[in-house]
């Protein structure tokens, strides 16, 4: 464990709750905007209600006396008004004329332009050099002796109207606040909670033994569970090449035991032995180093396949290229000098999942066995039988003992290189091809003889099920 | 308290009561020099007063505040409350020079002075601890406590007809052949704003003021300028009763045979409004002196000189209900309203009619 990878585990969490509270701060500033442009409307919108309705009070008072509109202010007008305790009042009556009756010089709408009319005119002008808002109304007179319009101007500093959008915004801002206070405390649980299993695991690895390969307990949440069997597929491939490496390298050393003592045997022997026998002792030495030879080319083979099956990730292989390649290589040539391998395969692709090759490995094998110990002709070929596919050798002869038939094709076959051949070894890696890409080894006699059968499953679209043999 | 150490300190009190110019229409004009005068007179600050109240009934409270800051100099003019307000609305539109403190009792001129952005704000916790209707936007506030009470000669008015009420006075008015024709007085509404004042808040406080006025009529009253010709013609007996009087200013007469009486329908408690002017040249110094004036010391003082009248139980047995003090806030610009004192005035004027004798 290193301060790195606890620093990345921090950085995980972090970094989660810097996008969160980045949000958080971006929400909180569009609410605080929100927040105060609605309480400076709702503030506005009170407040001029108290102004119009100061102003009608006014205007309701006025009687026509003499010819002249005369207010009789009522103190509910002002009462109105001074609910805005701190604000500043000025108000002005006019006559039709536009002089003024009563009130302060002034209140005046603006002479340029909305003009009121009907409805209630608003309109924003200092008083005395502080901000103040007003409104204008009218009053229509029809007397015998007045006849035209009164105009009513009600104006208020703004005091009672800022404190209010103010109070407004700081009410929505402390609700909010806390509001986000309990969010930024909810997703640090959260998020803190969702990233235990994550936390877990990592423990989990950290205190295992790095020799450990068993698995881990797949439970979790769905990601977590993923990257677990992931995990365990990737440990099992190793369990599985370390367990490989450790039978191949036990296997050598059985294999090679008995025909290293018996070469030294025959060295010994051609060393004590009478000059006249010596010809005799060193061709069975070279018998036996020759045995020993295919016995090693065998041995690579079959780690390589084994490599392969496990490195090599599958791809679409035509059954009868493999076939071609095989004869191509011309090995058998040198197995069985003047043997005749007879092809057999069809028009169309015969198509499997696997690696081109561990396949031909597995094959030259099958030939090899029919070669040494099997009866010309041989033949090789590939046919499709409904759904799986099958490369196959078939010699003329009756096939290995059934009691070695049994037993054939195992592992350790440890009988096949004390007799100095390799038959169990080969059809082992043959085995093992088969089931490393989801098929069969079978192996019977027929008609024309022994056949030995790598069946896998067909691929693509070949519906070829004709048996060109 | 123990003012002697003030008393011993030097106190120029120069008074000038001779009437000064008719242009500038104070009434009285006094100067206040602290201890402090050993120090420059560039070191000296000016303050300049201008306010209603009586000289010798604030005099004691400004001789506190010149001792304890010797640094300033106050010079105090006394105005009648009609002009205070003529020449603060002139300072305040630039014309003429603007005094440090405006301290009157023409309290609805206060506010609309206030309301014409004449004043200059000023919060402390002080102010702020003054009850609401004190104080107006941190730009007017109320320093005294003052009734607006009746009074009457004890030697010729029997103490069983001294009215209690509003509706006394009004019954005592309604007899026939009354002994108290042309015997009772009250402030000359044109000519005293705060006369005008108590009038309109009891046009809007009950309808006994139609009656009052009525009664006025009927018994001749007379309506005078000023609240000492008032009280030294009852003390003397060329009035027996006179209404709305501040008491206060009774108080100060401290005549031997003057009645009070809070009215026990309602008795108005008006609280001369402070103003530190926009144009003041001091108002550091305003500040102080409105500092010391609402300090316990200043109050105590000011109490002295019956400026500030709290009930004590025994005086008085007005409930809480009778007492309406003139709270200072902007519905007293109704009063300053033109159509509405035109109106006011002229009832008062039909009402009166010519029989209305204005005093000596």
């Amino acid at each position: 464990m290193s301060v790195a990878e606890a620093r990345a585990e921090r950085s995980l969490l972090s970094r989660v709750m810097i996008g969160v509270l980045s949000l958080l701060a971006v929400g909180g500033c569009v609410v605080t905007l929100a927040a105060f442009a609605y309480g400076r409307n709702a503030a506005q919108q009170a407040y001029d209600r108290l102004l119009v309705g100061a102003a009608r009070d006014i205007a309701e008072s006025i009687d026509i006396i003499d010819a002249s509109p005369v207010a009789d202010i009522p103190v509910s007008a002002f009462g109105l008004l001074a609910l805005a305790v701190e604000d500043r009042i000025s108000y002005a009556v006019r006559d039709a004329e536009g002089v003024l009756l009563t009130g302060y010089s002034e209140a005046r709408p603006p002479a340029h332009g909305a003009q009121p009319g009907r409805e209630p005119l608003y309109f924003d002008a200092p008083m005395q050099g502080e901000a103040a808002r007003y409104v204008t109304i009218l009053r229509r007179f029809s007397e015998r002796d007045y006849s035209g319009r009164v105009s009513i101007t009600v104006g208020q500093t703004l005091r009672a109207r800022n404190a209010m959008a103010l109070e407004i915004t700081r009410g929505a801002l402390l609700v909010t606040g806390l509001g986000g206070l309990a969010l930024i405390l909810g997703a640090f649980l959260v998020i803190r909670s969702a990233m235990r299993p994550l936390e877990r695991l990592a423990d989990q690895l950290l205190a295992r033994d790095p020799y450990d390969l068993t698995p881990m307990a797949e439970d979790g949440p769905a990601e977590v569970a993923v990257t677990v069997r992931a995990l365990n597929r990737f440990m099992a491939r190793l369990d599985r090449q370390v367990g490989s490496m450790k039978h191949l390298i036990s296997d050598t050393a059985h294999q090679l035991r008995t025909p290293v003592a018996a070469i030294r045997a025959q060295a010994e022997l051609a060393l004590e032995d009478d000059t006249d026998q010596l010809p005799q002792r060193l061709e069975r030495l070279l018998r036996r180093t020759r045995s020993l030879g295919n016995l090693l080319d065998q041995m690579l083979s079959r780690a390589l396949v084994i490599h392969r099956t496990d490195n090599a990730p599958p791809e679409t292989v035509d059954l009868r290229d493999i076939a071609l390649l095989v004869i191509e290589q011309r090995d058998h040539e040198v197995l069985a000098p003047g043997a005749e391998v007879e092809l057999v395969i069809g028009e169309t692709p015969v198509q499997v999942l696997g690696d081109e090759v561990s396949l031909c490995e597995a094959v030259k094998n099958m030939l090899g066995n029919a070669l040494r110990h099997g009866k010309s002709p041989v033949r090789l070929g590939v046919s499709a039988t409904g759904a799986m596919a099958e490369i196959w050798v078939e010699d003329a002869g009756e096939g290995p003992p059934a009691d070695l038939l049994a037993r054939i094709g195992g592992r350790f076959e440890r009988s096949a290189a004390s007799r100095g051949n390799s038959a169990g070894l080969g059809l082992s890696i043959v085995r093992a091809v088969a089931e490393a890409f989801g098929g069969q080894l079978n192996m019977g006699r027929g008609e024309a003889g022994f056949r030995v059968t790598l069946a896998l499953p067909e691929q693509g679209t070949s519906m070829s099920t004709g048996d060109t043999a | 308290m123990n003012w002697a150490p003030l008393r011993r300190a030097f106190l120029a009190l120069s008074l000038s009561l001779s009437l000064a110019t008719p242009l500038r229409a104070q009434e009285a004009v006094a100067r206040f020099v602290g201890a402090g005068l050993g120090a420059g007179p560039g070191s000296v600050r000016e303050l300049l007063v201008r306010s209603t109240t009586d000289l010798a009934i604030l005099a004691p409270a400004l001789e506190a505040f010149v001792a304890l800051n010797p640094a300033l100099a106050l010079t105090y003019e006394q105005w009648g409350s009609n002009a205070l307000y003529d020449v603060s609305l002139a300072g305040c539109q630039g014309q003429g020079a603007s005094a440090d403190v405006v301290f009157s009792s023409g309290v609805h001129q206060m506010v609309d002075l206030v309301n014409r952005a004449c004043a200059s704000p000023y919060a402390s916790p002080v102010t702020e601890a003054l009850a609401p209707a004190r104080r107006w936007r941190d730009e007017l506030w109320g320093i005294t406590h003052e009734p607006a009470v009746i009074i009457y000669n004890t030697a010729l008015v029997p103490a069983a007809e001294a009215p209690r009420t509003r509706f006394g006075l009004l019954d005592l008015m309604r007899r026939p052949n009354s002994p108290y024709r042309g015997k009772i007085a009250t402030y000359d509404i044109e000519s005293s704003g705060l006369g005008y004042l108590f009038s309109f808040m009891d046009s809007l406080e009950a309808t006994t003021f139609g009656g009052l006025l009525e009664g006025f009529a009927r018994t001749e009253a007379v309506a005078t300028c000023c609240s000492n010709e008032i009280i030294e013609g009852v003390a003397e007996g060329r009035y027996l009763i006179a209404y709305n009087v501040l008491g206060s200013y009774v108080a100060a007469v401290h005549g031997p045979n003057i009645g009070v009486i809070q009215p026990e329908d309602y008795t108005f408690f008006l609280s001369r409004a402070f103003m530190i002017p926009k144009g003041a040249a001091q108002k550091d110094g305003a500040a102080a002196l409105l500092e010391f004036l609402l300090s316990p010391g200043g109050q105590a003082i000011l109490a002295q000189s019956s400026l500030v009248q709290r009930l004590d139980g025994d005086v008085s047995s007005l409930s809480e209900s009778a007492q309406r003090p003139i709270a200072i806030d902007p519905k007293l610009l109704i009063a300053m309203d033109q159509h509405r004192r035109q109106r006011f005035v002229a009832q008062w004027r039909a009402t009166f009619g010519t029989s209305l004798r204005t005093g000596p």
